[in-house]
């Protein structure tokens, strides 16, 4: 007996994780916290898909979340070897250290 | 042996092809033998035409070669075509053989100069288009080499160019006669509008018939034609940039500046003479410019220190001579004075470099003396070039041409007493300057050696030229009139003049030129302290002053034209129109400075725009 | 199943604020932990076992491990986490939190729009992926290796130790 939630609610639970990620992307001066709180979006976001796909019936939706998923994984080892190469050039985690592009 | 004639500019615009394309790679003599050569090849053929057009004369007198066909519109073709009359004959013989004269001197006067080749090009490129200027049968052609000319010019004036005050000399040349010019121009354009034709022949047989005489359009078209001649001739008001011109090499003021370029207007009145006959108004210009510029000019070159200047003023005047005879309808006068003028102004002026190049580039006479007997044969050459210029009776050739002038302003019909005076005086105020220059440069003592003797090249023109000072005078003289029955078939059988006053002229004018030599020798050694006594006189050295500085034109152009002129250069630099532009850059740069601002590399920077701009589009969504 | 759903989406939410506000690291790893394995939870209730699986080996087995080694290699200590706390002050949270409220209402708004209205889910079972999986988006499942074959590459070259440090110019 699987549930009967609207899926108006599914998606609404979806908008907030979403927004507290992006909250924590913008409030967080240090990188590692700021990765984490793109990974809260991402699955934010597959969330919206499951759901959605659920609600018709449809495989799709997994299937796109196993795409956000690889693509979520590929990226943060990308992202933690840049952590990684941050710390060691500027001694420091905080992002704001990196602006020599500024101007 | 006629159709020789296209060889004749042809070959000197090729010698200025082949030194300036390649005169740098050769040797010093390649460019001499270059330069000279084709002028003196040029100089053979002229006098083979010349053999072949007097013995065997075409049909009509007028020998048409036509190249080819340059552009045609309406049915109109303009072909290049080169005519050779009585007119142009005389030009060309004159301008190819003291042209060839000159070069020959140059090549020892220019040895130790840089630019050697560049000289002899530009020198070839002038007597090319000079060449080209006196045998053009269309109008267009004629102001090809008019500009040509010019070209050369300033290119030769401002031959040192290194010295800034050369290049700023050769540019005044350039501008003042620009003026001119573009009055020419116009002219061409009117004579076109109205005739639908470039052809010269055709305008001047045209003219007579359609326009009256006196009519409005013809003496608007003289005018113009008037101005390009005063501007090229350096006549006043626009005679300013000749003396300054002077800044050139020597044999350039010889060349340019005393035998040719400054007689393309007199050649250009004379080619248009039916166009100034039918505008009686600006013919009676001319002769008062003539007379006005003669005497002014003679004025000036009696208080002058530099021996170029004097000569430079010196020019002005006797073409001033020239304009004179042309006002009163003396078109063969004219042209005779023309080329007696190329023989012994040419000749002072190779003296005078003789003469420079001796006292180690020394240009002020006062500080020259004693040459007499250190420089004698220039001396003599010099002397000979003087008489001529005064006009001594009956052994110079100047004597004859200045007199057909003076006596055709007595008796022509458009001539007046007033002119002959005004002649007069000038005769008189020109072997005064002319000996004074003899006096004191080759008299007293000497005051800086000799640095550099005239050898073969420099000494041989100066006795071809000192020959036909004395001697080429003698094809016109009073009773047998030679030249001006060759050039009848151009202007005209020259009318009668009665026999009886003339001899009294004749007497009157020798008198004048005698004095003034005597005068000369008086106030400059038999007894300098009366030059010195002169110039105590306050009244005496302001008019000195005055005339030295060229009776004060320059300050006066400066005032009425060259200073208004920068003011509005200044006001206009920075005008409204300006402000468009630079106000585009400044706001230009205004925005960048605060957009800049956004470029924080703040990575949470950037972040939180990615956020605003979603926010702000799910909003307008949202709205709609 | 739909109190299940209810609680499940409570757990996640505040564990998500749980991660954005702690200073120290393992801290906000562990919460990150709890609300992902929430949200699979949600997803058991919505009848994708098979993703459930796949958030809970991948996205909390491997990711977040990856995060901890990560975290722990850097050996942030306590005065890092004083340093947080100091980063973390209402100053800079005012604004971003204002910002993204107002994402969440447009969000809301978008999602109230309809009806809402209750379905019943029914399970999609890892077979039924699978065939759709390799059927029409076998070329998504290609382009994913691309991707991830693209990761390791570029982790490993990232990883290795420079020579040359960055010179800092102002």
């Amino acid at each position: 007996m699987m549930a009967s939630v609207p899926l108006e609610h599914g998606l609404i639970l979806s908008g907030i994780l979403f927004a507290l990620g992006l909250t924590g992307v913008l409030i967080r001066k240090n990188i590692v916290f700021m990765l984490m709180s793109v990974e809260i979006m991402l699955n934010a976001a597959g969330l919206a898909f499951v759901t959605a796909g659920a609600r018709w019936n449809q495989p799709d939706g997994q299937i796109m979340f196993m795409f956000i998923l690889a693509m979520a994984a590929a990226e943060v080892s990308v992202g933690l070897a840049l952590v990684v190469q941050l710390y060691h050039s500027f001694k420091t985690l905080n992002a704001d250290a990196a602006s020599i592009m500024k101007g | 042996m006629l159709n020789l004639l296209v060889l004749i500019p042809a070959l000197p615009l090729a010698g200025f092809i082949l030194l300036a394309l390649r005169g740098r790679q050769f040797p010093a003599a390649a460019n001499a033998w270059i330069g000279t050569g084709s002028i003196g090849l040029s100089a053979l053929f002229s006098i083979m035409v010349a053999i072949n057009f007097v013995g065997n004369p075409p049909e009509g007198n007028v020998f048409i070669q036509t190249l080819w066909t340059w552009m045609q519109f309406d049915g109109n073709p303009v072909t290049l075509s080169f005519s050779l009359d009585s007119l142009s004959l005389i030009m060309i013989l004159v301008i190819t053989m003291v042209g060839f004269l000159i070069h020959l001197y140059s090549t020892e006067f220019m040895r130790n100069e840089e630019g050697y080749s560049r000289f002899f090009a530009f020198m070839n490129l002038f007597v090319g288009s000079m060449l080209i200027l006196v045998l053009a049968g269309d109008f267009l052609l004629l102001y090809i080499g008019w500009e040509g000319v010019g070209l050369c010019s300033y290119l030769l004036i401002g031959f040192w160019y290194r010295d800034k005050d050369n290049g700023k000399a050769a540019r005044k040349a350039f501008i003042v006669t620009r003026i001119g010019d573009v009055g020419m121009l116009i002219g061409i354009f009117l004579l076109f509008l109205h005739f639908e034709t470039f052809n010269i022949q055709s305008v001047m047989q045209a003219a007579p018939k359609t326009w009256q005489i006196g009519s409005s359009l013809a003496i608007l078209a003289a005018f113009l034609f008037l101005l390009g001649a005063i501007g090229k001739s350096a006549q006043v008001p626009l005679q300013v940039w000749l003396p300054d011109a002077m800044a050139g090499p020597t044999p350039v003021s010889a060349l340019i500046h005393a035998a040719t370029m400054v007689t393309a207007g007199v050649y250009l009145i004379a080619r248009l003479h039916v166009l100034f006959e039918i505008a009686p108004v600006i013919q009676t210009m001319i002769a008062i410019i003539g007379a006005v510029t003669l005497l002014i000019a003679a004025c000036s070159a009696m208080v002058q220190r530099d021996i170029k200047r004097v000569l430079a003023y010196s020019t002005i005047s006797q073409i001033g001579y020239m304009f004179l005879a042309l006002g009163v309808g003396a078109w063969s006068a004219a042209i005779f004075h023309f080329m007696t003028h190329a023989f012994f102004k040419a000749l002072l002026f190779l003296a005078a470099g003789v003469v420079i190049l001796a006292q180690n580039h020394e240009h002020d006479m006062f500080n020259m003396g004693g040459l007499r007997s250190l420089l004698p044969l220039p001396f003599v050459v010099f002397v000979i070039g003087a008489a001529s210029l005064s006009a001594l009776p009956l052994v110079t050739a100047g004597f004859y041409s200045k007199d057909f002038i003076l006596l055709s302003a007595w008796y022509s019909p458009s001539g007046s007493a007033l002119l002959w005076v005004a002649g007069i005086i000038g005769a008189f105020l020109t072997s005064i300057y002319a000996f004074r220059m003899v006096f004191i440069t080759f008299f007293g003592v000497s005051k800086i050696p000799i640095s550099h003797r005239p050898g073969f090249f420099m000494i041989t023109p100066l006795i071809i030229l000192a020959f036909f000072s004395i001697f080429g005078g003698y094809i016109e003289l009073p009773e047998t009139h030679h030249f001006s029955s060759f050039l009848s078939p151009v202007f005209g059988i020259p009318g009668e003049q009665p026999i009886n006053g003339e001899g009294v002229l004749e007497f009157g004018a020798s008198l004048v030129s005698l004095s003034g030599i005597f005068l000369a020798l008086l106030f400059y050694v038999l007894r300098p302290e009366y030059a010195g006594a002169f110039r105590e006189v306050p009244f005496f050295a302001s008019l000195g002053t005055f005339w030295f500085s060229g009776w004060k034109f320059d300050a006066l152009y400066d005032r009425l034209l060259v200073r208004p002129f920068f003011l509005i250069v200044r006001k206009s630099k920075n005008d409204f129109i300006d402000a468009v532009y630079t106000g585009i850059a400044y706001l230009n740069r205004a925005i960048h400075n605060n957009l800049v601002r956004t470029q924080t590399g703040n990575l949470r920077w950037y972040a939180m725009g990615i956020t605003v701009g979603a926010v702000v589009f799910l909003g307008i969504l949202l709205v709609r | 199943m739909n109190t299940l759903f209810y609680i499940s989406a409570v757990i996640a939410v505040f564990a998500t604020v749980m991660v954005i506000t702690r200073t120290k690291a393992v801290h906000a790893l562990l919460y990150l932990i709890v609300s992902l394995l929430a949200v699979a939870l949600i997803f058991f209730a919505l009848g994708a076992p098979f993703v459930a699986m796949l958030e809970i080996l991948i996205y909390a087995g491997a990711i977040m491990v990856l995060f901890v080694f990560v975290i722990m290699m850097l050996n942030l200590g306590s005065d890092s986490a004083k340093q947080e706390s100091q980063w973390l002050d209402p100053a800079t949270w005012r604004g971003p939190a204002i910002l993204c409220a107002v994402l969440l209402i447009e969000l809301m708004y978008l999602f109230l729009s309809h009806p809402v209205r209750s379905v019943i889910f029914s399970v999609v079972g890892p077979k039924q992926v699978g065939i759709a999986l390799l059927g029409p988006y076998v070329i998504g499942v290609e382009l994913a290796s691309f991707l991830l074959l693209a990761g390791l590459v570029g982790a490993y070259h990232l990883g290795r130790p420079h020579k040359h440090e960055i010179k800092e110019t102002s």
